[in-house]
């Protein structure tokens, strides 16, 4: 393939090797930058580097650069670009593989409010086994910018006066089994 | 009677109840036995598998570990537990490690899995295993007259749906088996923003208004969606794209299960109608 005829530093190549070792991440080393990804997707116009590039950057090694950009949270998952790609290279997975290990680096973007979203929505889930929306949209806006709850007042009064907005959350019967699970799952994930 | 076993989502009980209730009361009437999967936890969704992988896994992998036992197709309304169930279940299929390593995590609750289940989404169901046929033999209020647009919204449809990806037909054929009039529109399969109205409500916003003008612009007099994401972007959230972009839609969009409701003849309170943002009375007051 054409990057191994390329000498790079070691630094450069364990960028892509990182994000193929990702469920999902694999098969980027076959792109052609035919662009498709980026022609077919929905925010393209609001990344920092749009999916093509985003992809171009993997293989030339700008990790800090793509994994500290907004890129990959603009991500809607509307696999778009998944079913397109004419290498079968699936880049909405890439993306999650991106924003997986921009949190894992400690690299996520500020700029973006996607990444505290994310947190928000898995300490919800974690702690009662189910999403309260109610909830994890307050902790959202809280931990980013609590004036802008005042312009989504009227979505969540709507929603709460057609009865779509539960005041307590949910909790699974059982939690102290799944939270034995996802510790177990954390310590293998970070174990390899 | 058809038997599957049941995912909800969390949607459904909350911000997407329309969808629960009128699941529940349509596949009633259509025979489906829809048993609910006992203590099912969240699906993880997009944001816990964009943060971590294994951890994301297990959360979804507890769910088909507990299906598993039932023996039936484990079938769930929302498209993105849909994607998530499934891609999980296909990484655990594939990859022989990941599997290894859920493995050994879901064994610290107990449970096993050993790939048996089969993810499917309930539009899915009411197309091939209902079929639009059986559900046109059971119509007692034709919804004669009434324009409708299906909205597939993505996670219905890709990566791996049912249906064609960028031009699917499923939910149109639906529709027509209810006797309304499907209209043929461009944005059918178009991304409607998701989660990312909230992080990045001007982006979705901007998505949406896309998708209501060229409804609109088709002469649809409601929308219809399988999915509570799409459904809340494009109803709950509708009154912020008219003062966001100067427009004045007043679209109700209906769960595909709501509309399938009314045309067999159900109770709008059975359909949780009234729970719909923008209204659907006045358009589908004919055939109340």
């Amino acid at each position: 393939m054409a990057e191994t005829m390329v000498e790079a530093p070691a630094a450069k190549t364990s960028f892509i090797d990182e994000v193929c070792s990702i469920p999902g991440g694999d098969a980027i080393r076959s792109c052609i930058q035919c662009g498709i990804c980026t022609g077919s997707c929905p925010t393209a116009n609001n990344w920092d580097y749009p999916p093509r590039r985003a992809i171009a950057m993997v293989r030339a090694g700008l990790r800090e650069e793509l994994l500290s950009s907004n890129s990959m949270w603009f991500c809607a998952s509307c696999y778009t670009c998944t079913v397109r790609c004419p290498r079968d290279i699936k880049p909405a997975d890439i993306m999650h593989a991106l924003e997986v290990l921009s949190i894992r680096s400690g690299l996520s973007t500020r700029k973006s409010r996607t990444p505290v979203m994310y947190q928000c929505f898995i300490d919800s889930a974690k702690g009662n086994g189910r999403v309260y929306e109610l909830g994890m949209m307050i902790k959202l806006f809280l931990k980013t910018n609590p004036f802008s709850a005042l312009k989504l007042a009227p979505v969540g009064l709507g929603l709460f006066l057609h009865g779509r907005m539960p005041l307590k959350p949910t909790r699974i019967k059982g939690m102290k089994e799944l939270k034995a699970i996802l510790d177990k799952a954390r310590a293998l994930e970070g174990a390899k | 009677m058809k038997y599957y076993t049941y995912y909800p989502g969390c949607s459904a009980e909350a911000t997407a109840i329309p969808l629960g209730i009128s699941v529940l009361r349509v596949a009633k009437a259509l025979d489906i036995d829809l048993v609910e999967l006992e203590d099912w936890n969240c699906c993880g969704s997009t944001p816990y598998s964009s943060v971590t992988k294994l951890e994301a896994g297990a959360m979804a992998a507890r769910n088909l570990a507990l299906a598993e036992k039932t023996g039936l197709d484990l079938v769930t309304p929302c498209s993105n537990c849909y994607v998530i169930l499934q891609s999980v279940n296909t990484h655990l299929k594939e990859l022989p490690k990941f599997r290894e390593q859920l493995n050994e995590a879901l064994a610290a609750g107990d449970l096993k899995y050993g790939g048996g289940v089969k993810v499917r989404h309930l539009a899915e169901v009411f197309y091939n295993d209902i079929t639009p046929e059986v559900i046109a033999s059971k119509v007692t209020k034709p919804l004669k007259g009434l324009k409708v647009a299906a909205y597939y919204g993505c996670q219905l449809v890709r990566p791996n749906g049912f249906d064609d990806p960028e031009s699917p037909h499923s939910l149109d054929e639906l529709v027509t088996s209810l006797g309304a009039e499907a209209v043929s529109w461009e944005m059918k399969a178009r991304c409607c923003g998701s989660s990312l109205v909230m992080p990045e409500q001007e982006v979705a916003l901007g998505l949406v208004n896309k998708i209501l003008r060229n409804a609109e612009a088709h002469g649809a007099q409601c929308l219809v969606t399988p999915c509570p994401l799409c459904q809340i972007n494009l109803d709950a959230y509708q009154s912020q794209v008219n003062r966001q972009f100067k427009t004045s839609y007043n679209l109700p969009v209906l769960f595909v299960t709501q509309l399938i409701g009314v045309a067999l003849g159900i109770p709008a309170k059975e359909l949780a109608l009234e729970k719909n943002i923008v209204s659907p009375m006045r358009v589908l007051a004919p055939y109340l």
